[in-house]
């Protein structure tokens, strides 16, 4: 028996918080490539404290829906799953490179295989894609588009900034986009001087965010004038400064992110048979609707 | 519920039908060298040197060397134990908290296995037995192969006919059902007595009825099971505080080892019945146990929960604050209506106080009166500033 383990952090305030970590579980639940699949949170319940013994199987493949390795990921996580003798050297990370650690967790005695978060895998990097075809309605978008990839900076974690950095390398070496840049909300090159920094007159703005909540929604299309009220809504695309700006909202809620939590446990020795194909196949149709 | 047939007289079992997979299974078992003692009727295969199979029943009757259409014939004859062998120990399996929840849904735990116990079930289960969990009421009924079939609705609508509520299959649709109150507001903890009503689960099965109501009510089957295997491992407040880190690290400078009066508090502001379903079973530490009661609740709570941590973190900051002495002139009614206010803010009582009952102190023309007549531009009590410097 093997069993898949989201985790996220969740809100006490946001019912949405919760929406993408349920529907990419429900996307490989359906490929019945894991005996069960289960979701656990830090501000939610199942609490990462007892997501575990929800979980009948004793081979358990632990994934992070998180942007980033940091404090979540090195410290709580492996704590409140109380996997014993965790140390964050087992990952051997450089701050992107976190694969898996296989551990015990104290309390049930399931072998956990607990794996580095979602954000910094390469197939993030199709996933940003991916919603920039979506927010376009568009699958062969890039000609004639700039693209820029918006997360905090170092302020709070010098990993996420080398998060987003990743995937903008990655996306630019596609040579798809005619400008690929690496925003972010707290320190420069900041987000709200987008028109700045591009030349195109169209640019797609993916935030790497798990979910939608206060930073995308309100923060982020304020702070880079797609609406002067978020309560107001804004347009898609929003014109500022002469640059239609396609704002996709959080990366974290495209339907292919369910193929990267996927190659997540794959990679740490899950069994998944053909549900990577099945996953990429039925997240598909997100393009162009 | 009304529409119930009574109960059958416990002595005569409900007829059920010996199905196909519960004999096979039977067999099976059998073939495979076991024997089966359920319910009066034990069943095994003949020693090395018999043929067939043998089989004892309770009113005394043996036979041997039974061949498959013979041991038919007999299990049919006693279906009741033999379904009920076939869905405890085939299809529910033995272990483990669905396990034990699906067999404290039907009182296996009152009334064992043996004969008596499982014509005293089927004969409740034949009229639909129910039990509640927290603001759920689980019912279990038998089919007619002696398979259960199982429902989930709010307790509050026990009496609702199921066709007027919205029916509902998959468990993970619970989900959704439960994310908001009846007045829409959002459920950050999941055992708030909040759950709002106009649904129903009417026919699950046993792996069915345990997804609906863990998705309900996450990990509380779980920790009953660990509680009643004598293992739960509960987390009191000073540990729990103690392993907190990042923004919650502070909350452990509220312990000064000068007594645990603020725990208390804690606890009654958000561990109450009227708050939380849960059982609180967590205490200051392992030897000083709190002063307030930690509820009535059948599913324990093992830790106090993020929503507590959260709290705590904003309450240890606010209890950092020096006490002051403030002169405020109230007339005793006004006193006395400041109580009402802050009661009925805590008890959540405001959306019942009628627009125009201004005999209720919380009422909101009262209120305002108040307000007009005793604060200030500032927005300041009685026109004393929070901070002395400020006059
Ligand atoms: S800590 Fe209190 S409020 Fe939180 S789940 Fe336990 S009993 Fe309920």
């Amino acid at each position: 028996m093997q069993a898949l383990v989201i985790v996220a952090h969740g809100s006490h305030l946001n019912p949405d918080s919760s929406t993408p970590t349920y529907r990419h579980a429900d996307t490989i639940r359906a490929t019945g490539a894991f005996d069960e699949v289960r979701t656990g949170f830090w501000k939610e319940e199942p609490h990462l404290r007892e997501v575990l013994r929800t979980t009948e199987a004793d081979e358990v493949y632990v994934v992070p829906l998180f942007v980033s390795e940091g404090y979540f990921t090195e410290q709580v996580i492996p704590r409140e799953l109380r996997l014993s003798g965790w140390d964050v050297e087992q990952w051997g990370s450089d701050g992107l490179s976190a694969d898996q650690a296989t551990l015990t967790a104290a309390d049930t005695g399931q072998t956990v295989h607990y794996c580095g978060p979602v954000g910094t895998h390469e197939a993030m990097t199709d996933v940003l894609v991916r919603r920039a075809e979506t927010v376009t309605g568009d699958p062969d978008v890039g000609e004639g588009f700039g693209f820029a990839v918006v997360g905090h900076g170092t302020e709070r974690n010098e990993n996420s900034a080398k998060a987003i950095e990743y995937h903008a390398d990655r996306i630019r070496e596609l040579d798809r986009f005619d400008e690929v840049r690496a925003l972010y909300m707290d320190e420069d090159p900041e987000v709200d001087d987008l028109p700045e920094f591009f030349e195109s007159d169209d640019v797609v703005l993916v935030p790497l965010f798990i979910a939608d909540g206060f930073h995308t929604q309100e923060d982020i299309p304020e702070d880079v004038g797609l609406t002067d009220d978020y309560r107001e809504g804004y347009d898609v695309p929003a014109t500022v400064d002469g640059v239609r700006v396609w704002y996709a909202g959080a990366v974290g809620t495209e339907p292919l992110l369910a193929d990267v939590v996927l190659e997540r446990a794959a990679d740490a020795g899950a069994d998944v048979e053909n549900a990577l194909e099945s996953v990429r196949e039925t997240t598909r149709v997100a393009t162009g609707d | 519920m009304a529409d119930r047939a009574p109960a059958a007289a416990p002595a005569d079992p409900p007829d059920v039908t010996l199905g196909g997979a519960a004999f096979d299974a039977l067999v099976r078992a059998l073939d495979a060298g076991e024997s089966v003692d359920h319910g009066g009727f034990t069943a095994r295969p003949a020693d090395a040197d018999g043929d067939g199979y043998v089989v004892e029943t309770a009113a005394g009757e043996r036979r041997e060397g039974l061949s498959e259409s013979g041991l038919h014939e007999l299990a049919s004859e006693h279906a009741a134990a033999v379904t009920d062998w076939h869905f405890l120990t085939e299809r529910v399996g033995e272990g483990g908290p669905r396990a034990d929840f699906v067999r404290w849904l039907e009182g296996v735990d009152v009334h064992g296995v043996d004969a008596e116990g499982v014509i005293a079930r089927y004969a409740a289960l034949a009229d639909g037995a129910a039990r509640e969990w927290g603001q759920l009421l689980v019912s279990v009924r038998l089919g007619d192969r002696g398979d259960r079939v199982y429902e989930v609705r709010h307790a509050d609508e026990a009496g609702a006919d199921a066709a007027d509520l919205d029916g509902h299959d998959d468990p993970l649709e619970a989900r959704r059902l439960v994310k908001f109150d009846d007045d829409d507001r959002y459920r950050p903890l999941k055992t708030a007595p909040t759950l709002p009503t106009g649904w129903v689960f009417a026919d699950l099965d046993h792996r069915g009825v345990y997804e609906t109501v863990e998705t309900v009510y996450p990990a509380t089957v779980a920790n009953w099971h660990r509680e009643r295997e004598g293992e739960l491992d509960v987390n009191h407040w000073r540990e729990t505080m103690g392993r907190q880190s990042g923004i919650y690290g502070v909350i452990q400078t509220w312990d000064r080892g000068e007594g645990h009066e603020h725990v208390n508090w804690v606890a009654e502001a958000t561990c109450d019945d009227s708050q939380c379903l849960k059982r609180r079973e967590w205490e200051y530490d392992e030897e000083t146990d709190l002063d307030v009661d930690g509820g009535d609740g059948v599913f324990p709570c093992r830790e106090p929960c993020s929503l507590v941590v959260s709290a705590a973190r904003k309450w240890t900051k606010l209890e950092g604050e020096t006490e002051r002495t403030y002169e405020f002139e109230l007339t005793p009614s006004e006193k006395e209506q400041v109580e009402t206010i802050i009661d009925a803010v805590a008890d959540d009582r405001t959306d019942e106080i009628r627009e125009a009952d201004v005999y209720e102190g919380a009422n909101r023309y009262r209120t305002r009166f108040l307000r007009a007549k005793r604060f200030d531009e500032a927005g300041n009590l009685c026109g004393v500033p929070t901070e002395p410097d400020e006059e």
